[in-house]
């Protein structure tokens, strides 16, 4: 359970970010990809706690979640993962390890006022 | 009045910090010509005694030293500090994994890692939480015990991609606990095409002759990256 740590950072940088355009801050954007490890259920109550009695209480955590994506070194292609548990070309069927995306925790946006 | 909110761009990623000290750290273990190891497997899968038996038979020939980190107690290195290696202890207190800062503090003992050829890192006892974090490795290994079933790879898909190498562990209880080993290396295949596997027991040996040849090529390879 690492996510309440994930969480703190998030808000730390929020915040620091807020106050820097001196703005408050009602939303922030997460890109969560498959394979960066983190719970997106466990992160969202992590966030309520790590926002209390900071500038970022009762802001928002929205997120977009990126499917892993795979290159195909047959196809010679990008695709999308069907599942975690088989890295495998969703066309061809050849198995491949060589990740595109899938591992981003990445703040991607802050909704201000 | 409020002014209407609007959305902003910022693009950080949230491990960066974490990211930035790992890349340090690699850097400066790639100068010192140390092959820097890291284990990860759940509790129990037998990495403390696969630890001690690698720095038993490496330490005759080669200088190696391991961190280990634990929620609490100092056993794993009072246990490793049998092998003779240089041992040192990382509590990590509730945190369920080790992150790059605390590895850079324990080393700040050893300042002259070029006095080493081996450092070994074993991770809190734990197959999630720890794939988010670099630690600035040459090479992670992830391990299974025989005991533990096949399905394991298929899972934690997200630990096995985090890692280079993976070790089923107590292959002499195989038998006694009707291990498939071909279940269990076809769903490693499945989640990590292409991940090289060993099988080893640290209470028997077998396997450990292969899989110190694999490290000692490592070390070979990391070395001549260094002169060219």
């Amino acid at each position: 359970m690492h996510e309440l740590s994930i969480a703190m950072s998030i808000v730390e940088m929020a915040q620091e970010e807020g106050e820097r355009r001196g703005v408050q801050v009602n939303a922030v954007h997460l890109k969560l990809g498959a394979l960066s490890g983190v719970v997106k259920e466990a992160l969202l109550s992590s966030y309520e706690m790590a926002c209390a009695d900071t500038p970022l209480q009762g802001s928002r955590l929205i997120f977009e979640e990126v499917p892993v994506v795979v290159f195909c070194p047959t196809c010679q292609a990008q695709r999308t993962l069907g599942s975690v548990q088989w890295f495998c070309c969703s066309e061809c069927g050849t198995p491949t390890s060589e990740i595109v995306q899938g591992k981003e925790l990445e703040v991607t946006a802050l909704e201000i006022q | 009045m409020n002014p209407e909110p609007r959305l902003v761009e910022v693009r950080k990623n949230v491990l960066k910090q974490n990211d930035f000290v790992a890349r340090a750290l690699r850097d400066r273990f790639r100068s010192a010509g140390v092959s820097v190891i890291s284990l990860v497997s759940s509790p129990g899968s037998g990495k403390t005694a696969f630890l001690e038996k690698t720095l038993t038979l490496l330490r005759p020939n080669y200088r190696v030293a391991a961190l280990v980190g634990d929620l609490a107690t100092e056993n794993d290195a009072v246990r490793l500090a049998r092998s003779q290696a240089a041992v040192k202890q990382i509590t990590t207190g509730t945190l369920c994994h080790l992150e790059a800062a605390m590895v850079d503090k324990a080393l700040e003992q050893w300042q002259d890692l070029s006095q080493l050829d081996f450092l070994f890192i074993e991770n809190v006892g734990n197959l999630v939480c720890p794939s988010s974090y670099d630690l600035g490795e040459d090479l992670r290994l992830v391990l299974i015990s025989v005991t533990e079933g096949e399905d394991k790879p298929l899972k934690y898909p997200t630990i096995f991609n985090s890692a280079d190498v993976a070790i089923v562990t107590k292959v002499d209880l195989a038998d006694a606990v009707e291990f498939n080993w071909e279940a269990a290396y076809s769903n490693i295949q499945a989640v990590r095409p292409g991940m090289r596997v060993f099988r080893v027991s640290a209470k028997t040996g077998e396997g450990m002759e292969e899989y110190l040849g694999f490290l000692r090529g490592r070390l070979a390879e990391l070395r001549q990256a260094a002169t060219v």
